[in-house]
């Protein structure tokens, strides 16, 4: 695997004693999204703290690019960029001076059409001049993203960008989400929002209680993961399932008007052809059918409730 | 070495002096001129001179220095606690810089608003006092040291600070009584025996003491000890600002 970053069993316990990841490990592949879910308190952010400097590791090792961000810290730290999960923005700065002053910091000289460029993505060119203090919200969260893009890194952690963000707002973020990954930015994203999960990253982690519980492509967790319903929408209604189908553990919805039949992907679908058969020998007549898969969502919460 | 990221903190801390100028560099300026007037002028005329001093020019020195000693603290300490409070902290730690670049940016632009500061009292005390530099050289190199001394404990103290009142408790409950009591005002060849040898524990008597020599060749203490001390005290502040970054101490969990 062509990895950007790699964690090898990161373990994190703070003063207090909460221990706030377990022998961590997680390889990050050069130029995909992957997104990082998990309830609150799971070790996302102390996960991403840690690959950016911020918080010290308890024990693990994580390398950027080969390099071990203790030892060879410069060249590690150069090449990240963070958007934190918190506003945290200099109030009293104008827009253009705190994109100058985070370029600066990650030692590179000045370069006004670069910034520039990066404020016209991110629709603050005709804000440049304004102090933070007078943005709102949303704007202000681009203006961390600006920062972050400043210097331009090759990696780049998004800790929840679009957390409080209007749903017009956050999908012009995923746009510039995409448009960064296309000119080969690694993204790694955490969020509680798992429909922008599902929209954007090309795989998925699950972390929870410090210990991450999977991490898979997108398409295959959904495929691997997601349970199928299929639905049968009854010509006429029924007051009881008949015996006869009890072993294919059927519900019955909508005053008895639809017959509602929950399986694995994965399973055989020669189940299917025994219940419509079982169907068939039951004189239950149907109209239509229909079937649906479950979302990130219901998998995620599946996961974490385990 | 990063030198943008040197320049990026300096230029930004140096930026937050202009934009507060009042507060910065009008205010210091005018509290310490009141000095002038009231202990140089008004005062002073009443009193004899000092080592073939009069007292208002024996004053310049300790004043000045008083207001680097504070300058310098307040500065520093305020120009990593803000960031450390609003959590803008996270982008210097999260960058490719190390300890003494982060510490160069921060100190030297403290120290820089503290020279300014201490040079403007300067010049404004010629308008008060009849008064001569006879060691310029020595003059400016203990300016330069003391603000980067102080500077360095005023950072030390904006990263301790957990909240405004401890930022200000020790510039206010030590540092100050230290610079009333460490001659500023006074040489303390004038104090009983006693309270001489306890003056020799307070480290400003060196300071002040090392730079009214420069003015007018009289000191409390030997040049070469004053200069040594400070030197010590610089070394102190280093190699608690080398654990500081090598523990993380309020700055990483």
């Amino acid at each position: 695997m062509n990895s950007v970053i790699s964690i090898e069993n990161l373990s994190k316990t703070y003063q207090s004693g909460f221990e706030a990841l377990k022998n961590v490990s997680l390889e990050i592949k050069k130029g995909e999204i992957i997104a990082l879910l998990g309830p609150n308190g799971a070790g996302k952010t102390t996960l991403i703290s840690i690959v950016c400097g911020i918080v010290n590791a308890s024990a693990g090792k994580v390398t950027v690019n080969g390099h071990d961000i203790v030892r060879d810290y410069r060249q590690a730290r150069a090449s990240i960029g963070l958007v934190p999960q918190e506003l945290h923005t200099e109030t009293f700065e104008s827009v253009l001076n705190t994109l100058a002053f985070s370029r600066g910091l990650f030692g590179k000289a000045p370069d006004p059409a670069h910034l520039e460029k990066v404020l016209r993505s991110l629709s603050l060119w005709d804000k440049k001049d304004n102090k933070i203090m007078t943005l709102s919200g949303g704007m202000k969260r681009r203006v961390m993203i600006g920062k972050a893009l400043a210097h331009e890194p090759e990696i780049l952690f998004l800790d929840e960008p679009t957390a409080g963000v209007d749903v017009e707002l956050r999908k012009d973020m995923w746009q510039v989400v995409r448009e960064l990954r296309e000119s080969g930015v690694t993204i790694i994203l955490t969020t509680h929002y798992i429909e922008e999960a599902e929209e954007m990253a090309d795989r998925i982690g699950i972390i929870n209680k410090g210990e991450i519980i999977l991490v898979e492509e997108k398409q295959a967790l959904m495929q691997k993961l997601g349970e199928k319903r299929l639905v049968l929408h009854l010509s006429q209604p029924v007051e009881s399932i008949p015996e006869s189908l009890e072993p294919f553990k059927l519900t019955l919805k909508d005053g008895g008007l639809n017959l509602v039949y929950t399986y694995d992907v994965q399973q055989d679908s020669s189940d299917i052809t025994s219940l419509l058969d079982a169907i068939e020998k039951a004189s239950i007549q149907f109209r239509d059918l229909e079937t649906m898969q479950n979302s990130l969502e219901s998998i995620f919460v599946n996961l974490v409730k385990k | 070495m990063n030198f943008y990221a040197i320049k990026a903190i300096y230029k930004f801390e140096m930026a937050r002096t202009w934009r507060t100028i009042a507060q910065s560099i009008v205010s210091p300026v005018v509290s310490t001129s009141l000095y002038f007037v009231v202990f140089g002028s008004a005062i002073g005329s009443r009193m004899s001179d000092i080592g073939g001093v009069s007292y208002g020019a024996f004053l310049v020195p300790g004043l000045i220095m008083m207001s680097l000693l504070t300058q310098s603290i307040s500065n520093a300490s305020f120009g990593i606690y803000f960031p450390r409070f609003t959590g803008t902290i996270y982008e210097v730690l999260s960058a490719p810089v190390s300890p003494a670049e982060i510490v160069l940016g921060y100190v030297g632009a403290a120290a820089t608003k503290a020279i300014m500061v201490g040079s403007i009292i300067l010049v404004t005390a010629t308008l008060f006092v009849d008064m001569h530099i006879m060691h310029p050289l020595s003059m400016l190199l203990f300016l330069v040291m003391t603000a980067m001394t102080f500077s360095m404990f005023g950072f030390i103290i904006g990263i301790w600070a957990d909240n405004f009142e401890k930022l200000n408790i020790i510039p206010l409950l030590i540092v100050m009584p230290l610079t009333f009591l460490g001659g500023s005002f006074y040489s303390i060849n004038m104090l009983p025996e006693f309270w001489q040898k306890v003056s020799l524990f307070n480290p400003v008597v060196y300071l002040v003491s090392g730079f009214r020599w420069s003015f007018y060749e009289i000191s409390d203490v030997k040049v070469s000890v004053s200069f040594l001390m400070t030197l010590f005290f610089l070394a102190v502040c280093v190699v608690v600002l080398h654990w500081i970054f090598k523990t993380g101490y309020r700055l990483k969990n």
